[in-house]
C-alpha cells in the first residue's frame, strides 16, 4: 500500500488490513454445545464470526481474540484458548 | 488604500476576502470580535459562506475538519482555553492533512484565569502539525492570512496553519491598515482545489486507522510536507510582495543586525518595543539588533543561525513558560540549536506572562543581564508578592 496523503483510502480497504496477527487469544467453538443461536455473529466487533452450513466458523484473519463472543455465547459453547505462535 | 481599523475588524476583512466557503468558530475574548464581524457579513450577504454556530470550540474544529474533508476552504478562529478545547481536532486536522488556516489571538492559559496576553496557547500546540506564523502589526497579521491559505493550500503542502497575533495588543488596536480588493485578492489566492474530498460518487474514507505499520510514515510524510510549507510561504510571501508591495518572503526580519554584538529575539507585537529600544541602545553605542520571527513552524534554523552570525550574545524574549524546562522557555532552545557550535551565548528571558508590559527599560535590563552571562529566567519577578 503506498501512502495517501491524510490517511485516505478507497472503499473496502480495511479488508486489505489484516489484523488477526493481534491475537492472544483464540475463540474454539463446540459444535456439540452450541446452538447456533447467532449471538457470537452478532456481537462480534470484527464480523469476524459466521454461520456456514450450520456451524459457527472464525475468521481467523480478523479475530483480534477480544473473547466478547465467549462471554456472551449462553451455552459457554466457545473457549478462548492460548494461541501457540 | 489606508483605512483606519481595529485589528479584528482587519481579519475578518481579511478573511471575507479570502472567500471562505465555512465559517466556524465560538467566541472567546479576545477573538470574539473576528467571528462576531464575520457572522455579520455572513448574515448581511457580505459573504458568501455557511457559518455553523456551535456549542463548543471542540465543535468549532470538528465542523471545520468536516467541512474541509468535502472540499471546502474553512477558516475558524480562536484563543487560549478554546484551542486547548480543540487539541485533539487541531492533531486531528494536520494528520487528515486539510489547510485549514486558524487565527488565534493570543491570550495566557488559566490557572490562574487571565484573559490578556502571552503566547503560551499557540506555542503549545507547536507539535500538532500546524504551521503558525506570529504578526507584529495589524497590517502584518492581516497580510498573514492570504499568504497562509496560498502556502497551505499547496498539494505538495496541505498543511493546517496558525495565524497568530497578540490579543489585546493587536486584536483590539486601531491602526492604518490597507486592505486589498477583492479583484487583487481573487487574482493572488485562486479557488481551492482539493487534493482528496469526500464525494458520494468516488467515495473515500478519511484519517483511517493506521497500523503500526504504516503510522510511522505517515508522521514522517507530515514532516516532510512542513519542510516543503517553508518554501511554499516563502514564495507566497513573494509573490504577495510583488503584488502589493510587502514583501514577506523571509521567515525573519532582521533590525540593526549588521554590526550587533547583542541579539533579541522575539515573535509578535513586542516586536516594535524592541526595535524603539534598540535605537535607543545604538544611540547610546551599545550596538543591539534584533531577529524577529516570523515563522515559527515551520521553524528557520539556518535563517536565524545567518542572521545571529556576527554577534556575542543573544537574549530571547519569551512570552511563554516550557515548565521544568533547563531554558524556562520553548523558543529558546530552538535558537541555541541552530546557533549549536558557534559560540554564541543563547539566553531565554520569561517575560510579559498573563499581561504583564514589557517596556523599553525592560529590554535594556534584559540586554544587561545577557551580557553578564545571566538568563534563562524569569524577568521581572515582583518579589514583593512571593
Amino acid at each position: 500500500m503506498a501512502l495517501r496523503i491524510g490517511c485516505c483510502a478507497p472503499p473496502g480497504k480495511a479488508c486489505d488490513n489484516k489484523t488477526g496477527s493481534w491475537r492472544v487469544f483464540l475463540p474454539v467453538v463446540d459444535p456439540e454445545t452450541c446452538t447456533l443461536c447467532g449471538n457470537c455473529v452478532l456481537i462480534c466487533p470484527e464480523t469476524a464470526m459466521e454461520e456456514v452450513e450450520g456451524k459457527i466458523v472464525v475468521d481467523l484473519d480478523y479475530c483480534k481474540g477480544c473473547g466478547l463472543c465467549a462471554e456472551e455465547c449462553p451455552t459457554d459453547a466457545i473457549a478462548m484458548e492460548l494461541e501457540e505462535k | 488604500m489606508l483605512q483606519i481599523m481595529e485589528g479584528s475588524h482587519a481579519v475578518a476583512e481579511a478573511v471575507r476576502l479570502c472567500r471562505p466557503e465555512v465559517v466556524s468558530a465560538y467566541p472567546i475574548t479576545p477573538q470574539t470580535h473576528i467571528v462576531e464581524r464575520l457572522a455579520e457579513m455572513v448574515a448581511d450577504g457580505d459573504l458568501d459562506a455557511e457559518y455553523i454556530c456551535v456549542e463548543s470550540e471542540f465543535s468549532a474544529l470538528s465542523a471545520c475538519l468536516g467541512s474541509s474533508a468535502a472540499g471546502s476552504r474553512v477558516y475558524s478562529a480562536t484563543s487560549s482555553q478554546g484551542l486547548m478545547l480543540m487539541a485533539e481536532v487541531v492533531f486531528n486536522v494536520a494528520g487528515m492533512r486539510q489547510p485549514i488556516i486558524m487565527s488565534i489571538a493570543n491570550r495566557a492559559l488559566g490557572a490562574p484565569l487571565s484573559i490578556w496576553n502571552d503566547q503560551q496557547d499557540s506555542l503549545s500546540l507547536r507539535d500538532s502539525g500546524w504551521f503558525q506564523l506570529y504578526g507584529e502589526d495589524v497590517q502584518e497579521m492581516t497580510d498573514q492570512h492570504f499568504i497562509a491559505y496560498k502556502a497551505a493550500e499547496r498539494h505538495d503542502v496541505l498543511l493546517p496553519g496558525f495565524v497568530c497575533f497578540d490579543g489585546f495588543i493587536l486584536s483590539h488596536t486601531y491602526e492604518p491598515v490597507d486592505i486589498p480588493t477583492q479583484e487583487e485578492i481573487d487574482a493572488y489566492l485562486p479557488k481551492y482545489v482539493p487534493y482528496n474530498m469526500l464525494d458520494a460518487k468516488n467515495p473515500i474514507s478519511m484519517g483511517m486507522y493506521a497500523t503500526p505499520e504504516y503510522y510511522h510514515e505517515f508522521r514522517y510524510e507530515i514532516d516532510r510536507a512542513m519542510d516543503r510549507c517553508a518554501t511554499a510561504l516563502s514564495e507566497a510571501g513573494k509573490e504577495f510582495g510583488e503584488m502589493f508591495g510587502r514583501d514577506y518572503s523571509e521567515h525573519i526580519e532582521s533590525y540593526r543586525m549588521d554590526d550587533a554584538d547583542i541579539a533579541f529575539v522575539a515573535l509578535g507585537s513586542l516586536c516594535g518595543t524592541v526595535k524603539d529600544a534598540i535605537d535607543e541602545m545604538r544611540a547610546d553605542g551599545i550596538k543591539a539588533g534584533l531577529v524577529k520571527i516570523r515563522t515559527y513552524r515551520p521553524f528557520p534554523k539556518n535563517d536565524i543561525a545567518k542572521a545571529l552570525a556576527g554577534v556575542a550574545t543573544v537574549a530571547v524574549l519569551e512570552k511563554n513558560i516550557s515548565i521544568g524546562s533547563a531554558m524556562k522557555g520553548a523558543v529558546g532552545p530552538e535558537v541555541l540549536h541552530a546557533l549549536n557550535g558557534t559560540g554564541i551565548s543563547v539566553y531565554s528571558y520569561v517575560t510579559g506572562l498573563g499581561g504583564r508590559d514589557i517596556r523599553k527599560k525592560d529590554i535594556r535590563n534584559i540586554a544587561e543581564l545577557a551580557v553578564k552571562g545571566e538568563g534563562d529566567m524569569f524577568y521581572g519577578l515582583r518579589e514583593e508578592v512571593l
